[in-house]
């Protein structure tokens, strides 16, 4: 049994090649100096400038959390890059300007930025290191009045709407890596989608870090209008590096009233190698405030990032307004999680479910966080709490660490857990049915996460399923 | 089609099979009796390949292959088949996926094409009446939750599709009802062969009014300490196992 789970755990990772192109990078170190400096590179306004200098100052005053369950060497802030951009991308006019280096890193990851061979109904956003490479199918979406654009871009295009949304969901004094995020964010994606619009494609960005000793803190707000709704998938991967390298993005929605919005990610940063050395560390804040009647969902399978700091939560403002988690996570090697959600219940009647999954392998540690909060207000606020976790073999790891606060007594919370085992037995009934020991691992896994992948996109499944070696078909239904 | 020959197991330092012969030919059913903890499921543990056995000394020959030499999986595909004493659950993975993902394996190792979904349905169709089962069993998860009763008949289900050469069925009646059992054995009868045989592991003699062996072994400490034909059975059943054990603890 050891022998094909270390296989599967141990498979290459794919995506690790760097590619070679000529970047603008800065030195490294972090002052008041180089924040003005990202912001005059990026040509901002005024305002957003001071908006990053007031979040810089913030953050000097904070320290980096100490109650996540991970460990690690402590980060020297000043030796990391805050900016690094592909010399070649200036201003687009059209993807045909896109640097014909860059098109092959996407082509390899597997993402398709060229007109002709695009996946049918996904609008791409990919960001490479800092900067946005390009955004396709703009003018279908420009016939439906959706924006989906780079956050430069829509700084310069949307300024009146980037400055009304801006920090609405996560301040720039939300926490440490939020703050930090706030002072030096480089690019990211943007999203409007109009009043009552439903978008007719599939929003998708695709991140890339490329540069060594680069950070990558990106910044991406999405805003549905009321009645509005629409698709969001996020896919990442870095090349195999021996340094740690760091990710603290943030991402905002805004959901108004009636709107609807489904955020999917799949997550396979470099996760380094079996020793612990290299892969990202992901500092992550992930936040939606749902309007009445709006609904956020978030779906994310994690599989990669050496360190995984992310819990995309949702703040149930307006009245039977809607959140929901579902998530997967992967660990092994010496990868280490910490992850979970947070649903705050303001508004009457609002509903929240949260579904986890950790599956720990190898050396992993996989802690799951999560906290429930009905104010007082929230007359009929129901939760409902699954959260699982898998264990293969004897030296990985799983915890658990809800909180929950409720202050009206009329809301309903039901929380469930449970912690099994892939057993050596089930592995031999499956090889006792003809399946060898890697199809039997992946069809107990997919059994497992089958609450989750049913709610990715088919796009997403797909790729979920060749990152877990997982065949999905008829077994998740 | 199987011959064991004088064959040794042990879990870590404790050996449980300590020399067992024993010859199967295609067309024959054979009965393994014998006390609780005699070694019965060991030994179809070790036939089907569980890596928790470690075989020391014997062979078993299968098909003219060494049979010890191949992979659990690599024996399901040569015709190899358990039906488990306790079968395994598998939350979220429908019965219907497990059971084509396993055809389907055993299909590609005899380099015949794979079923898809839809050719699968009849196929399942035509074996779900040999064990009476409903349809819907097929969208539950691979026996969680399912009763003793179900468990079992979902294991000759599986037999059914997957139409092994030799069987193997581990106290398949135990637990069950008379109902359940005439259901069961009459599944077993209809997937014989003259091609293919049984090895029926039970602890009763019940079950062999339905499925009538060949050959009775009676199983004990780890070796067969008496061999007959069907009215050993019979005898056991009078007579119990202790007129058998004495000489083997003297
Ligand atoms: N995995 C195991 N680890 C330790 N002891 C075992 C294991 N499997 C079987 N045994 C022991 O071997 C003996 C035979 O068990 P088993 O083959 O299950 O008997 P039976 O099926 O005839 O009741 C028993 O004493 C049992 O406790
Ligand atoms: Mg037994």
């Amino acid at each position: 049994m050891t022998a094909s789970i270390e296989t599967l755990v141990n498979k290459e990772y794919q995506y690790g090649f760097v590619t070679e192109v000529d970047t603008d990078t800065i030195p490294p170190g972090l002052t008041e100096e180089t924040v003005r400096l990202i912001s005059k590179k990026k040509e901002e306004p005024e305002w957003l400038l001071e908006w990053r200098l007031k979040a810089f100052r913030r953050w000097q005053t904070m320290t980096e959390p100490r109650w996540p369950n991970v460990t690690y060497e402590p980060i020297d802030y000043q030796a990391h890059t805050y900016y690094s951009a592909p010399k070649s991308v200036k201003p687009l006019q059209s993807l045909d300007e896109v640097d014909p280096e860059l098109l092959k890193t996407y082509e390899k990851l597997g993402i398709s930025l060229t007109e002709q061979k695009r996946l049918a109904g996904v609008a791409v956003d990919a960001i490479f290191d800092s900067v946005s490479v390009g955004t396709t199918m703009k003018s279908e979406l420009a016939k439906a009045g959706v924006i989906f654009c780079s956050f430069g871009e829509a700084v310069r295009e949307h300024p009146e709407l980037v400055q009304k949304f801006l920090g609405s969901v996560v301040p720039y004094s939300d926490n440490f890596f939020a703050a930090l995020n706030s002072a030096v964010f480089s690019d990211g994606s943007f999203v409007y989608v109009p009043k009552g619009v439903t978008c007719p494609l599939e929003l998708s960005t695709y991140f890339r870090i490329n540069a060594a000793n680069a950070g990558q803190f990106e910044r991406t707000l999405i805003v549905a209008d009321e009645g509005a709704s629409v698709s969001y998938l996020e896919g990442c991967t870095a090349p195999k590096r021996d340094e740690h390298q760091l990710h603290a993005a943030v991402v905002e929605i805004v959901a108004l009233d009636r709107a609807t919005v489904k955020y999917s990610t799949v997550q396979n940063w470099y996760a380094g190698d079996s020793e612990g050395k290299g892969g990202i560390y992901n500092f992550v804040t992930k936040r939606g405030k749902a309007f009445t009647d709006a609904k956020i969902s978030w779906t994310q399978v994690e599989t990669g990032s050496a360190i995984t700091w992310k819990y995309p939560s949702v703040i149930l403002q307006g009245d039977n307004s809607v959140g929901e988690f579902y998530s997967v996570a992967v660990v092994n090697g010496k990868q280490q999680a910490d992850t979970g959600t947070k649903m705050i219940h303001i508004g009457r009647n609002t509903r929240s479910t949260i579904i986890s999954k950790g599956i720990s392998a190898g050396q992993g540690q996989n802690s799951y966080r999560g906290q429930v909060k009905v104010l007082p207000k929230a007359a009929g606020a129901r939760n409902y709490t699954q959260c699982d976790s898998m264990l293969i073999g004897n030296q990985c790891g799983a915890h658990t660490f809800p909180y929950i606060e409720v202050a009206n007594n009329s809301a309903t919370l039901e929380h469930e857990a449970s912690t099994s085992k892939i057993g050596e037995d089930q592995i031999f009934y499956c090889k006792a049915r003809g399946l060898n020991a890697e199809h039997a691992i992946s069809l107990i896994v997919a059994g497992f996460c089958k609450e989750v992948f049913k709610e990715l996109p088919m796009e997403f499944a797909l790729e979920a399923q060749q990152l877990l070696g997982i065949s999905l078909e008829g077994s998740v239904g | 089609m199987l011959k064991i020959t004088n064959l040794h197991a042990s879990v870590g330092e404790k050996e449980i099979l300590k020399g067992i012969s024993l010859t199967v030919n295609a067309g024959e059913v054979h009965a393994i009796m014998g006390p609780n903890g005699s070694g019965k499921s060991t030994l179809a543990q070790v036939i089907a390949g569980h890596p928790g056995y470690e075989v020391t000394s014997g062979s078993i020959e299968y098909d003219g292959q060494d049979l010890l030499e191949l992979e659990a999986e690599e024996r399901a595909q040569a015709g190899v088949f358990l039906a488990f004493q306790y079968p395994i659950e598998i939350p979220g993975v429908t019965n219907a996926y497990f059971l084509r993902a396993a055809y389907n394996e055993i299909r590609k190792a005899h380099n015949q094409p794979e079923l898809d979904p839809i050719e699968f349905l009849d196929v399942m169709e035509e074996k779900l009446t040999v064990v009476e089962m409903d349809a819907s069993m097929m969208q539950r998860s691979v026996n969680a939750g399912f009763s003793g009763g179900e468990k079992k008949r979902n294991e000759i289900l599986q037999m059914a599709v997957l139409e092994p050469k030799l069987a193997v069925l581990d106290e398949t009646d135990s637990g069950l009802d008379i109902d359940a059992l005439r259901i069961v054995a009459e599944g077993v009868n209809k997937l014989k062969r003259p091609d293919n045989a049984t090895i029926v592991v039970t602890h009763y003699q019940r079950l062999l009014n339905y499925i009538v062996p060949d050959h009775v072994h009676v199983l004990a400490g780890g070796r067969i300490i008496k061999s007959g034909g069907k009215e050993l059975a019979l005898e056991l059943e009078a007579k119990g196992y202790d007129w058998l054990l004495e000489p083997v603890t003297a």
